[in-house]
């Protein structure tokens, strides 16, 4: 599988990851040779055979719906990089008219 | 004998029978971490004040009243991907490097109910993402027996500081093999528990449907014990799962291999393989039959397929997990960026390494539209075919016994231009994670160069206690794990 910086410029857009032109070109070649070795992949059929997401293979493990005690805001907001009162601060995300 | 020296049990035996303080055993073992880890760096955090402090107050409570847990008063060490409340946590990223968690991860408080002694955080491959710690943001550690050797990863630093006995024993963390291939390189005992049998609250997550936490010690019986503190059933963990945990210090009682059936897959002996380690492995085989189990061949025909498996569904889930890292909530933010996209891309850029960049960017790929069915799809179908192969092996066999990695440690910088043949020095531990099985890596020889081998037990789903007693019978017959390093 061949990999081109465009491939690259797109999943890092994705991954909301910004990348400098050398990270561009050195992930290009290591994901193509990477990507390369899971072609092999291929030589396995997989016909009829069932996905395995996780290996105990639980589903809608469920627990009665109680009040327990949470978080308090202090502590929640105590790593915040930035905030403001009983809030996390972040760049303006509506635009003004 | 200094008190460093002592394996977890027999530190706990001295300490219950009131031969020795939790003070006196805080100053050993602060004084060998002054000695040693300056050349052997296993530590991000030492938390030496607070551990005195404990260790003070546990004295003195003790003097008014001696009731004590099985870990009261021993000094442990807990890899730096496991939340310990009040006291940093930083996946040796530059991401997290000011993080404080504000809640213990269930294993942490688990043993702090216990009253254990929190001796620091260790290094690890950031976000536990490698196999030689060498991807920290903070420096690799080095293996206490060769400094120009790698630990191993990515719980490098945990089993460093275990080998140079800077802790009674540690936690790590194994997603594809970063106990047992580092416990190998170090020469001490790493287990990595069935999934499920742990809970993962509070380790933050890497690969969700791979990760488990695990103890990392310097003999079998000091895994055992620590296994037991750790293991059950939590709320907290969906995925953790509810069943009884059997007594795993009285599963060590049987010292014979009588009636066990213990298989050798020939695929794990194929090319790539040291001589030397298929040589040690190959006695400790014998060494296995001698103690009475039938040893017979097996098949496991998609072991190929594990590496190339593992790194799509690995870094699918990584891609997804690690998400949250987006400069809002916790964690480390870039300055001086004009809107909320920047703000994640430069965040992400500046606070990741190159590692964990890669695998990010593996992992969006791989699920991304046009190739998730060609690669994620792919990937968790032959899953399933590796997981047959286990199912069809353990009809015939209750143990499976390998080489635990293809090589003894190799030299820092060796492997570290390029990531292929990095994930390829992973290839006997990753089946394990991706069938959800136990497994135990333990020493079985030494390289010409001084280095230690590793052997490899792989047990059935929740029988940690057949793998434990097997691991023991042979530790008992062997004399490998009293070897220890001379560090300089």
């Amino acid at each position: 599988m061949e990999i081109t910086q465009q491939d690259v410029e797109k999943v890092a857009q994705l991954a909301r990851l910004a990348l400098t032109a050398s990270e561009k070109e050195t992930f290009a070649k290591q994901l193509s040779q990477i990507l390369s070795h899971v072609d092999q992949l291929n030589q396995y059929d997989t016909t009829g055979i069932e996905p395995t997401a996780t290996v105990m293979g639980q589903v809608n493990v469920f627990r009665a719906d109680i009040v327990r005690p949470s978080l308090p805001v202090e502590k929640a907001l105590a790593n915040a990089p930035e905030r403001e009162s009983d809030g996390f601060v972040v760049p303006k995300i509506i635009e003004e008219r | 004998m200094s008190l460093h020296k002592l394996g977890l049990v027999e530190l706990h035996k001295k300490f219950t029978a009131g031969e020795v303080t939790a003070t006196e055993i805080v100053r050993a073992y602060f004084l060998r971490i002054s000695q040693v880890e300056p050349k052997v760096k296993a530590f991000v955090t030492q938390t030496k004040d607070a551990a005195y402090q404990q260790a003070e107050e546990l004295d003195h409570k003790l003097k008014v009243w001696r009731k004590t847990h099985p870990l009261t008063g021993m000094p442990l060490a807990v890899k730096d991907n496991i939340c310990t409340d009040s006291v940093p946590t930083t996946c040796s990223s530059r991401m997290l490097q000011h993080f404080v968690p504000p809640y213990d991860a269930t294993v942490v408080s688990k043993l702090r109910s216990q009253e254990y002694i929190l001796v620091g955080k260790t290094n690890l491959d950031e976000f536990a993402m490698g196999s030689s710690t060498e991807n920290s943001a903070f420096g690799p550690s080095r293996n206490p027996w060769n400094l120009h050797c790698v630990p191993g990863g990515s719980s490098g630093g945990s089993a460093a500081a275990v080998a140079a006995e800077e802790c009674a024993a540690a936690l790590g963390s194994d997603t594809g093999g970063s106990i047992r291939q580092p416990a190998a390189f170090c020469g001490v005992v790493g287990v990595k528990p069935t999934y499920g049998r742990v809970s993962r609250y509070g380790l933050i997550a890497f690969a969700s449907s791979l990760d488990q936490i695990g103890p990392i010690t310097r003999s079998v019986p000091d895994a055992a014990f620590l296994l037991q503190a750790i293991a059950g059933h939590d709320p907290m963990d969906s995925t953790s799962v509810d069943r009884p945990v059997p007594d795993y210090m009285k599963a060590l009682q049987k010292r014979d291999l009588k009636n066990v059936r213990i298989g050798v897959p020939e695929e794990f002996f194929a090319e790539g393989i040291d001589p030397e380690v298929e040589q040690a492995v190959r006695a400790a085989i014998g060494e296995l039959k001698q103690l009475g189990a039938e040893v017979k061949e097996i098949r496991l025909p998609r072991t190929d397929a594990a590496v190339a498996v593992y790194y799509v569904i690995a870094t699918a889930e990584a891609s997804s997990n690690l998400a949250r890292f987006d400069g809002v909530k916790f964690g480390f933010r870039a300055k001086e960026t004009k809107d909320l996209l920047e703000l994640y891309m430069k965040t992400r850029q500046e606070g990741f390494g190159p590692e964990v960049k890669r695998r990010i960017m593996l992992g969006t790929y791989v699920l991304s539209a046009g190739y998730y069915d060609a690669y994620y799809g792919k990937a968790q179908a032959v899953r399933t075919l590796v997981c047959q192969d286990f199912d069809a092996a353990f009809k015939e066999v209750d143990l499976i016994v390998t080489p635990a990695t293809p090589t003894p440690a190799f030299k820092l910088g060796e492997k570290s231009e390029d990531p292929l043949q990095m994930y390829l020095s992973d290839i006997f531990t990753i089946s394990v994670n991706l069938a959800g099985l136990p497994a135990i890596a333990l020493p079985c020889g030494f390289s010409k160069a001084g280095l230690p081998i590793g052997l490899q037990l792989i047990g059935r789903a929740f029988e940690e206690d057949m793998m434990l007693r097997a691991a023991h019978a042979y530790e008992q017959s062997t004399a490998w794990h009293r070897q220890r390093p001379s560090i300089r």
